[in-house]
């Protein structure tokens, strides 16, 4: 009788821990290996390189050495990992970057002679899956680099597991300030993708002086991306333009009631309603304030991480007029459209891009070849020594990068990016022509500001 | 009163469980307080109030009929089919197939009554045959064997499902196309009110009805009642209790089917894992009301919706909480604490023999 009690009141406690975990309505799985077998051409691990033996890191950075080196044997390739969301909802997003890194891959065809072979792990957006994609790449001996994260709540755990195991890391789309913040930056961690603290900025100009908003209120999901990203617009659009946030508010990344969100923010109607969000919730967002009472003449307005097919898709028609901030792709030039987007097209069968970072994941997998030019050792048997330490220093220090994505230099914090920020409205296809990014057949992301 | 007429058995569970009591109501009235005079900044006119609750009874209704699958498989099993929610799941999948192509034969514009019951009997249909399937499979072979064995399989069958339906329609999430007649605003009463909450609504309190008529008055209800109190003596006097077992799937699952389609009217969205959060809420709705007492799932649905609703705005916000909406979950997890400490069995409950 009484244990049944207890037991009662302690599995609603257990309940109540579920709810508590971000992401708790996503079950994770194992991670969904694409490109060759993770093990296959390893030799045993050797100690120094499992991420729980590794030494402390001195904050000037680790001396050459202390992570090892990867012997890439002749005729053997060099294998880099990926850590990027392709599945889920937000699918799109980290496809989109896992074909600019293959399309890199394609493109240069071999470094110092030896092939490139990749590794997909998936992130799953989230920071179980970045932690499970991060130790795994992690355990592979013979990986020299990876690609990713795609989101920067996994971006965390796996910046940390991969600077801990002295892998080299760059993110193609991870945009939360903190990743790269001194205090918090990983040693091993870069970003090609830019840091949110200009694109909040830039859409808080948008909001006042083309939009002419006084007043925003914000909502975000508890990812760190999105948690951060609204943030800096709050903080920018209370500095630049004097206005006003009448709330800034967050639902959970599995919810799909907004509406009692919205009608709370209904209770001051603000101007603009920015929600820098994921596709699935951004949909269900996008689609219930049209439907709120007191929100009939807010302006809606995400960012990149809404900024795909899926979002077009799931939201229908309610996505009409909705803004979104992201990155600038019209500097790309000719070899972005020429070169770059015939081959994308043709790995990912899709006539427009899923998402707005393949370009940055490009320009991350040829920097990583650069570095990898730079640092490594060719022996007289045609095998290739790269010295972990030497290849994150070769990284870190280069300077004037010309990639599609402008010209690209590292800090000492890993911010590699040339940061320029579009905003896009969601428009007909048949009225935004050449201006559209991430599209359906009816409707795309139409590129609007700043004006070229 | 109960606990007043014999006050010398006040054991130390007993006192820690009072003073969780009193500190709950504490907190709820305090909370409630804080918020209505104003002191978060945030005002919500009545009219906020109003749209929170019926956005809560409309979510409560899809609730309570997933939560009625559980009960009613409960109440005869005593099992919780945890697959209940891909069962859920696979009738909103249904609903959005079905919905794509009578939009694309016109058929929704024309007619929409006639599209609605469409989709509502195919979505039914659908999600009785996964569920039978499932009980014939999963659960069935498994009649004799200790009762964590089932619970066990119904997670591995949970999981099954779902990654079924991840295989089958891929990761995304898809948009599902309605009519207009689902779309805007009615005033009732002077209310207005979206018509696709009040759709569902009405659907899911005929069904109600329908399910209580057929549970306590029909021969079906009476032999499911049978089996529910006694399956050996069941047997010995006619009752063939694998099929009244497999009935009680088929009517949770019509259930769930319908519950699949309504949750689309209103959310508008299908993707692979959409049943798992409802499915556990449903489960929590359940247990709120009592689980195996058909009454108490109805009940413990709207409750959980409503409190869901507006209680993390009215409890939390009057004490400075910000973002209060992010802890719904937690609150409606908090409040199946909370009733199980008031009342271990659930709102409508009996205590077990």
């Amino acid at each position: 009788m009484k244990s049944m009690k207890l037991s009662s009141v302690a599995f609603a406690a257990m309940l109540v821990a579920v709810a508590c975990t971000p992401g708790a309505g996503t079950p994770t799985t194992g991670p969904t290996t694409g490109g060759g077998d993770p093990t296959g051409t390893a030799p045993s691990g050797s100690p120094d390189m499992s991420p729980d033996m590794s030494p402390d890191m001195s904050p000037d950075g680790p001396p050459s050495g202390e992570f090892g080196t990867v012997e890439v044997a002749s005729g053997q390739p060099i294998k880099l990992g990926t850590a990027l969301v392709i599945t889920t909802a937000d699918a799109d997003l980290g496809t989109d970057s896992q074909y600019g890194a293959q399309v890199a891959a394609e493109i240069k065809g071999q470094v110092l002679g030896h092939d490139i072979e990749f590794v997909f792990q998936d992130d799953q957006c989230s920071t179980e899956g970045g932690t499970t994609a991060a130790q795994a790449l992690v355990s592979d001996p013979q990986i020299v680099a990876v690609i990713g994260t795609s989101c920067s709540s996994a971006g965390i755990p796996a910046a940390q597991i991969t600077s801990d195991a002295g892998i080299l890391m760059v993110s193609p789309s991870n945009t939360a300030p903190s990743l790269t913040a001194p205090e918090t930056h990983e040693e091993f961690y870069a970003r090609t993708a830019h840091n949110d603290t200009v694109q909040g900025a830039a859409m808080a100009t948008y909001a006042c002086e083309e939009l002419g908003a006084e007043t925003a209120a914000t909502v975000h999901d508890g990812s760190a991306y999105a948690e951060q990203l609204q943030q800096v617009f709050a903080d920018e659009f209370v500095a630049q333009c004097d206005g006003r946030i009448t709330t800034q508010e967050a639902v959970a990344p599995t919810d799909t009631d907004m509406r009692t969100v919205l009608t709370t923010i209904a209770a001051d109607p603000p101007d603009l309603l920015y929600y820098p969000i994921f596709t699935a919730g951004g949909a269900l967002m996008t689609q219930q304030a049209r439907q709120t009472s007191g929100l009939e003449d807010t302006d809606l307005a995400g960012a990149d991480g809404m900024q795909s097919p899926t979002f077009l898709e799931a939201a229908g028609d309610a996505a009409l007029g909705v803004y979104a901030s992201g990155p600038d792709l019209a500097f790309a030039g000719d070899f972005y459209s020429d070169e770059f987007l015939p081959a994308y097209e043709e790995l990912s069968g899709s006539a427009s891009p899923l998402s707005v970072f393949h370009a940055h994941a490009f320009d991350a997998a040829n920097m990583i070849f650069q570095a990898i030019e730079d640092s490594a050792t060719e022996n007289a048997d045609g095998s290739l020594t790269i010295d972990r330490g030497a290849l994150r220093d070769a990284f870190f220090a280069i300077e004037g990068f010309e990639g599609i994505t402008g010209n690209l230099s590292c800090n000492e914090t890993g911010d590699c990016a040339d940061p320029k920020i579009s905003v896009a409205v969601v428009a007909p296809v048949a009225d935004a022509g050449d201006d559209c990014g991430a599209s359906t057949e009816e409707v795309c992301f139409q590129r609007i500001w700043p004006e070229d | 009163m109960r606990f007043l007429s014999r006050p010398e058995r006040l054991t130390r569970l007993g006192v820690i469980l009072w003073a969780l009591r009193i500190a709950l109501i504490v907190f709820v009235l305090a909370g409630s307080y804080a918020t209505l005079s104003g002191a978060s900044g945030l005002v919500l006119s009545p009219e906020g109030w109003r749209d929170l609750v019926i956005t809560g009874i409309a979510q409560g209704s899809v609730y309570a009929l997933i939560a009625l699958g559980y009960t009613l498989v409960y109440g005869i099993l005593f099992m919780i089919n945890f697959a209940h929610g891909e069962i859920f799941t696979a009738g909103a999948f249904t609903g959005f197939f079905v919905a794509v192509a009578l939009a694309e034969e016109g058929i929704m514009e024309a007619n929409p009554v006639l599209g609605i019951v469409i989709l509502l009997l195919s979505s039914m249909i659908t999600s009785m045959i996964v569920a039978v399937l499932l009980e014939r499979i999963a659960y069935r072979p498994l009649r004799r064997a200790p009762r964590l064995v089932p619970l066990i399989t119904a997670i591995g069958a949970s999981l099954v499902l779902q990654y079924s339906f991840r295989g089958i329609y891929g990761s995304g999430v898809r948009m599902v196309p309605l009519p207009d007649a689902i779309q805007g605003r009615v005033e009732i009463l002077g209310i207005p009110i979206l018509r696709s909450q009040l759709i569902v609504v009405i659907a899911a309190v005929g069904l109600m009805f329908a399910l209580y008529y057929l549970v306590e008055k029909t021969r079906t209800g009476r032999s499911m009642r049978a089996v529910s109190e006694d399956k050996e003596v069941a047997g010995l006097m006619g009752i063939n209790v694998d099929r009244t077992i497999a009935t009680t799937f088929a009517i949770g699952g019509l259930l769930a089917g319908a519950a699949g389609v309504l949750y689309v009217f209103i959310f508008n969205q299908v993707s692979f894992a959409m049943g798992f959060l409802p499915g556990i809420k449903a489960f929590t709705a359940a247990v709120l009301g009592g689980i195996g007492n058909i009454v108490g799932a109805m009940l413990g649905g709207l409750t959980l919706g409503i409190l869901e609703s507006i209680g993390p705005f009215l409890l939390l916000s009057g004490f400075g909480v910000p973002s209060t909406n992010q802890l719904r979950d937690v609150i409606a997890f908090s409040m199946l604490v909370i009733v199980l400490i008031f009342r271990p069995y659930g709102i409508l409950g009996r205590k077990e023999s």
